[in-house]
């Protein structure tokens, strides 16, 4: 089947224009707030495109949207405003309970946190796999097993292990069969969310050689989802930096890495444990709490507060995206180092 | 100088269904007045089994089979409970990984607090409320009199972890004990969590056991650092000198399996095999069957601990 995944691929990127595969215009979601008629703001006026091939990293703290916008993606959420483009097709036009049925459902396919929590108890590894098969591309028979056992073989789940339940399984193994679920279908973006915070080093080690692995031979689209910097340093080829529902800083992973320019992004880096005594930084302390996602003003940097450098024109004006560097954006109003 | 606490040569079984589990075996470590501490390993390698053991909090399946926990002259493990009950709170504390479920979710936090300060500290009346407005100011809770009505559900994680550890250190205990404390917090939140604890501590020359899975963290939070796999204590160093040198094949494979600034995917090389089924037989060295370096003689008991510089050891036939 690797075969097939590949020739597939193949014509499509000959065939397709070059358009971005994933194109988001000024995305939000707004939730009411129950007996109240205030709006919780998850996300806010987020654009951004994710080239075909490339490994984007989405990263922010819990509370940030991050989930809420990874839902508006898969088409689990509708957006409240905005659009998302899939491969040209405004996806975000078809309300989530009718896009199980579109097209491109079996195209995204995702990888969840904790495999012991998003495999279903009563269905093995085999039932587990062949699922997505069966509902999303209409494979029956003898084609079921030759393509779930393909699959199996491509994320290195020893076939023996087909029958068995998520219990019978180790964290390592359940989050192959995890992943072996989302690929069956031949996806083109796969987002993972989070997809080793549940398992030990060891096994997250192999987790990510799997995934970089599987994103070379087959050729898929990552949008990487994660709260750890250091690991979506390893699989990414571009950051997005989310706080408080809007993109602050999106650049490629060095530049973040070396020369982030958001305060939060700065923060955050530097708050990554160090193993090497020799590499660590001093560290920048965040006061205070995060503002309120519950209607907050329009005209305030939703960062304010909480950052070590705002000043008064943070509070009269929101700072949106602006370059700073090739592929590098930041939404703040703090001068660029150099010319300061 | 004698340490703070003293566990020696501690073993603890678990009858299950599907027979006896040896979770630890020969457990030895040592804690100074004043130390932190780190124990790090995997998932089932018996980090935790040590602290709810050194805390006589054990699961009631779980039986002591051996050993010493000596902490200011009294062995924990053949004290009684009532005598364990005037230690917990007041000279040993534990703060856990989960604050929300170790919370009492029906009871506002400030509540909480005083609970443990009139069962602990002796206090009463009038003097309750003020110290735990004192205690949530002194975990930088930024409006204590509000976060003391609240419930927990109403707090944030990094919020709750802070309630958790003005309860822990409601009554300035001599050893503390953090069980992932700041597991599934974000990393600014755990940086900052950790930057408290630590204040704390030195304040009032408080040790510390950090439990971790997480090896990056341990080595910039600890002054000595305690590696487990299996149920056995594997090493045991300064922590400079754990990772610019470590000797046990299972500490350097654990330092070259995690993820650190600098270094490519490539350079990340996952540890061979999984934790051994710790049920029936067991060698004497567990991770044998995961071992590169394993020669015949390391099928032979007993494993060896050898003592490799100050204050380092390791249990290996074959050290690097």
């Amino acid at each position: 089947m690797s075969a097939a995944l590949t020739s597939t691929h193949a014509n499509a990127s000959v065939s397709a224009p070059p358009t971005p595969l994933v194109q988001v215009h000024d995305l939000s979601k707004r939730f009411a707030v129950r007996g109240t008629r205030q709006l919780l703001h998850a996300v806010d006026g987020v654009s951004f495109a994710i080239e075909r091939g490339e490994c984007v990293g989405l990263v922010g703290e819990s509370g940030c949207g991050k989930s809420t916008l990874v839902r508006l993606l898969t088409r689990l959420l509708d957006p409240t405003e905005g659009r998302i483009l899939f491969d040209g097709s405004d996806i975000g036009a078809v309300p989530a309970r009718r896009f199980a049925r579109a097209p491109e459902r079996a195209r995204i396919q995702m990888v969840f946190q904790d495999p012991a929590d998003s495999l279903n108890p009563r269905f093995t590894a085999f039932d587990t796999i062949a699922e997505p098969l069966r509902r999303l591309v209409r494979v029956a028979g003898a084609e079921t097993r030759r393509r779930v056992e393909d699959v199996a073989d491509l994320v290195g789940l020893p076939r023996e292990l087909l029958g068995r339940f998520p219990h019978q399984l180790s964290g390592g193994q359940q989050q192959r069969v995890g992943i072996a679920r989302a690929i069956a279908v031949d996806p083109t973006l796969l987002v993972l969310d989070e997809p080793t915070s549940a398992l030990d080093v060891s096994v997250q080690a192999v987790i990510l050689h799997l995934l970089a692995d599987l994103r070379r031979r087959l050729g898929m689209t990552y949008l990487f989802v994660s709260h750890d910097l250091n690991l979506i340093r390893l699989l990414s080829d571009r950051v997005l930096v989310m706080y408080l529902g809007r993109i602050v800083e999106a650049g490629p992973v060095d530049a973040i890495f070396t020369r982030p320019r958001h305060p939060y992004t700065r923060a955050l880096v530097s708050a990554i444990p160090v193993l090497d005594p020799d590499g660590r930084r001093a560290r920048i302390r965040l006061e205070g709490e995060p503002r309120s996602p519950i209607d907050p003003s329009p005209t305030v940097c939703r960062f304010h507060g909480r950052c070590p450098e705002g000043f008064d024109r943070c509070t009269r004006e929101m700072p949106q995206l602006r370059p700073v560097g090739p592929n590098h954006v930041v939404a703040c109003h703090l001068p660029d180092p150099a010319s300061a | 100088m004698i340490p703070l606490l003293e566990v020696d040569d501690l073993s603890v079984e678990f009858r299950t269904r599907d027979g006896i589990v040896r979770a630890l075996d020969g457990v030895s470590l040592t804690v100074n007045r004043g130390e932190t501490v780190g124990v790090v390993g995997e998932s089932g390698s018996g980090k935790s089994v040590t602290a709810l053991a050194i805390l006589g909090i054990l699961h009631p399946a779980a039986r002591v089979t051996s050993g010493r926990a000596v902490f200011g002259g009294l062995d924990l493990l053949t004290a009684g409970e009532h005598t364990l009950r005037e230690y917990r709170g007041r000279e040993l504390s534990m703060i856990f990984q989960n604050p929300r479920t170790a919370l009492n979710p029906i009871r506002p936090v400030g509540r909480q607090i005083e609970d443990v300060l009139r069962r602990h500290a002796n206090l009463g009346g009038a003097q309750v409320r003020p110290r735990a407005l004192e205690l949530l100011a002194q975990v930088q809770i930024a409006d204590p009199a509000r976060a003391y009505h609240s419930y927990p559900f109403e707090l944030s994680g990094g919020m709750c972890q802070r309630v958790m550890i003005a309860l822990a250190v409601a009554c300035s205990p001599a050893l503390l004990i953090a069980d992932e404390p700041t597991t599934g917090l974000d990393v600014t939140t755990q940086a900052a969590i950790l930057e408290l604890v630590e204040a704390l501590a030195r304040r009032s020359r408080m040790a510390m056991i950090l439990i971790t899975h997480d090896l990056a963290l341990a080595g910039e939070r600890c002054d000595r650092i305690v590696v487990m796999h299996a149920g056995h204590v594997v090493e045991t160093a300064p922590t400079a000198e754990l990772f610019a040198a470590p000797r046990h094949p299972y500490t350097a494979r654990l330092i070259a399996s995690t993820p650190r600034p600098g270094a490519a995917l490539a350079d990340l090389r996952p540890i061979p095999g999984s934790v051994p089924d710790l049920r029936g037989t067991l060698p004497p060295c567990r991770y044998h069957q995961r071992c590169e370096r394993a020669i015949a003689a390391c099928d032979e008991p007993p494993l060896p601990r050898l003592t490799v510089g100050p204050a380092h050891t390791v249990a290996c036939r074959v050290p690097l």
